[in-house]
């Protein structure tokens, strides 16, 4: 092996963990500029209010690696969250209620699904339209009003602890490992990669293209429907705007963590690394006391820098 | 031939209704009509306002016309000019926007037809009144009762609402003026929570992690601190908290002993008195221009 091999694999192995490498880095340049940073109780709490979008970033990973996008999943969020908050305050039984906000959640995503493959449309505009229609029955539903008064044990979903990690952390970890398994070891998984790397081509090798094409937004809208029933439990109400904008920081999150937004390339791993620097960032200009015109200076610059590194490492691939 | 009359006698038909809605939008049966053009109804702050002014309007008999943009400064442009057409006599307008609000105004403008803004003002036009509460008077207010709380000494927090906008700048500027009166009242963080009830807990958090010590929070809107308040009790700490709005979540979190008080803008009573400043200026009687709607403390 040469010298020059060496090297090249060294660079390669870098591009390959480069979002965990930017994760790292951010870790390391937040513990020298705040003392309270590297904290268990800290990442704790970073951990936990990174849950949500890592939740819906899951979802999203799916659609895109078909080659879509799912703009709904906010308003989905907020329309889930707003149904579970007041089926519960109407005194009906708990369970009954989580798999009806679940239900409502994931037959959205079906009908996206549906309009994305059956109807041929474009995944940008369906969603578009989904995300509108979700966030006027989310109006329509809820009066304009955020709905409160829960059941003391729903709290747990949010606010709980288990063996002193966050409820909301174990159910992103588990949905994590599920989703993982699931695209590397499953039929499904794979006929997902290869719709977004060249779905023509799997359409004539004898695949049901638009059965995956639904499947994968229907999870993308039950994940966005967990994290809605979790944001309502964190809060202890269901507000009729919550999720204005999570769309933009779960697409974020997949790309910071090397899926490509053409489809076919990336994985939930990254993701969920994606997450995290979006969540550490958010944590980070807090404990900084960053004023408030920065903060999104600097947002908006971290995404902009990391998404150019990645073009860059890609066409030297 | 039959064509042609059938399409005669279409177009006869419609030309009548034209007509029938024309006379109809005109129509003078002394009742007062009044537009309202509301920003949104997406926030119970913008619904009580509508409560109210809708009610005050039973209560005196005017026919009200209520119409949400539903923060869209476009769609309310174009139903301003549906209300238009539909002959009202006064327009109440709480705008999107305060730019992109001119060309609707000055559409009634031209139609003759005075405009009252509410809460949120326009940047041209010819606006006969402007109804809305003080802002940086609330601030003052959350301040002083802030102080009065922790003994004019101590260290607060303030989570500010979406950069940029007047509320956020009025009641932060008004909080700040109050606080600097106190020489040993130190405000320890500032950052924005964007009006956001789940942005107010997770921005409370992390500033929970970073100073060891705080007395009191002030949101510049209920939902912040009512966000705050959830991470403040799952930190298992004791801060004064004072909000903003006195929405009803907050307001019975004021009863519960949560949170220690919310500066309360009346959206009803600046509905009210927007139907009120309508009446008078249909009587033409002299209105101020800039009609500023009491705060009060829900402590």
């Amino acid at each position: 092996m040469t010298a020059k091999s060496k090297e090249s694999q060294i660079i390669k192995l870098a591009a390959k963990f480069k979002s965990a490498i930017g994760l790292i880095g951010l870790i390391i340049v937040m513990s020298f500029l705040s003392e309270y940073f590297l904290t268990v109780h800290n990442l704790m709490n970073i951990t936990r209010q990174v849950s949500i979008n890592a939740v819906l970033a899951i979802g999203m990973t799916f659609v895109i690696l078909t080659g879509g996008i799912d703009l709904s999943v906010g308003s989905v969020l907020a329309l889930s969250s707003v149904i579970t908050a007041g089926l519960m305050s109407s005194g009906m039984n708990i369970a009954l209620v989580l798999i009806i906000g679940i239900g409502v959640g994931t037959l959205l995503g079906l009908l996206n699904g549906l309009l994305v493959a059956k109807g041929r449309m474009q995944s940008f505009i369906v969603t578009l339209g989904m995300m509108t229609i979700a966030r006027g029955l989310t109006l329509i539903y809820s009066d304009g009003r955020p709905i409160s008064g829960f059941d003391k044990s729903f709290r747990f979903l949010g606010a709980g602890h288990v063996l002193g990690i966050p409820v909301p952390v174990i159910i992103m970890f588990a949905l994590l490992a599920v989703s993982y398994v699931i695209l590397k070891k499953t039929p499904f998984g794979r006929y997902v990669y290869a719709i977004g790397g060249n779905e023509k081509a799997t359409e004539l090798s004898g695949i049901n293209t638009d059965k995956i094409k639904i499947g994968v937004y229907a999870i993308s809208g039950f994940l966005a429907s967990i994290s809605g029933i979790i944001l309502a439990s964190r809060l202890n109400s269901a507000q009729p705007i919550a999720g204005t904008g999570y769309e933009l920081d779960a697409i974020a999150a997949v790309v910071l963590g090397g899926t490509s937004l053409a489809g076919g390339q990336g994985g939930i791993v990254g993701t969920i690394i994606g997450a995290l620097i979006i969540g550490i960032l958010n944590n980070g200009l807090n404990l900084l006391n960053v004023s408030s015109f920065y903060q999104l200076v600097a947002k908006g610059a971290v995404i902009l820098i990391a998404i150019f590194l990645d073009t860059r490492s890609q066409k030297r691939d | 031939m039959f064509k042609k009359l059938v399409t005669l006698g279409l177009v006869l038909l419609m030309a009548m209704g034209l007509f029938g809605c024309a006379k109809d939008g005109a129509k003078d049966d002394g009742k007062l009509k009044i537009g309202f053009a509301v920003s949104t109804q997406n926030n119970p702050f913008f619904v009580d306002m509508k409560n109210g002014l809708e009610a005050k309007a039973e209560e005196l008999g005017f026919e009200v016309l209520t119409v949400d943009a539903q923060d869209d400064a476009a769609k309310q442009l174009s139903s301003i000019e549906d209300l238009i057409m539909k002959g009202i006599d006064v327009l109440v307008v709480n705008p999107v926007d305060g730019d992109a609000v001119v060309t609707a105004i000055e559409s009634a403008n031209n139609s003759n037809i005075p405009v009252i803004t509410v809460d949120r003002g326009a940047n041209g036009g010819e606006v006969t009144a402007h109804i809305a509460s003080d802002n940086v008077a609330g601030g003052v207010m959350a301040a002083d009762f802030i102080a009065e709380k922790i003994n004019k000494a101590g260290k607060v927090v303030e989570l500010e609402g979406i950069a940029g906008t007047s509320a956020a700048r009025d009641r932060g500027k008004g909080f700040n003026q109050g606080i600097d009166k106190y020489d040993s009242i130190e405000v320890v963080a500032s950052q924005p929570a964007d009006f956001n009830r789940a942005k107010g807990m997770t921005v409370m958090e992390n500033i929970l992690q970073s100073q060891r010590e705080i007395d009191a929070v002030f949101a510049h809107n209920d939902s912040m601190a009512l966000g705050a308040m959830e991470a403040i009790e799952g930190a298992g700490r004791d801060i004064i908290i004072v909000g903003f709005d006195a929405i009803d979540d907050a307001v019975q979190a004021v009863k519960d002993g949560k949170i220690a008080a919310t500066v309360a803008q009346q959206p009803s009573l600046i509905g009210e008195i927007a139907v009120e400043t309508a009446q008078k200026i249909a009587n033409e009687e002299v209105v101020e221009e800039f009609i500023k709607v009491p705060l009060k403390l829900v402590k």
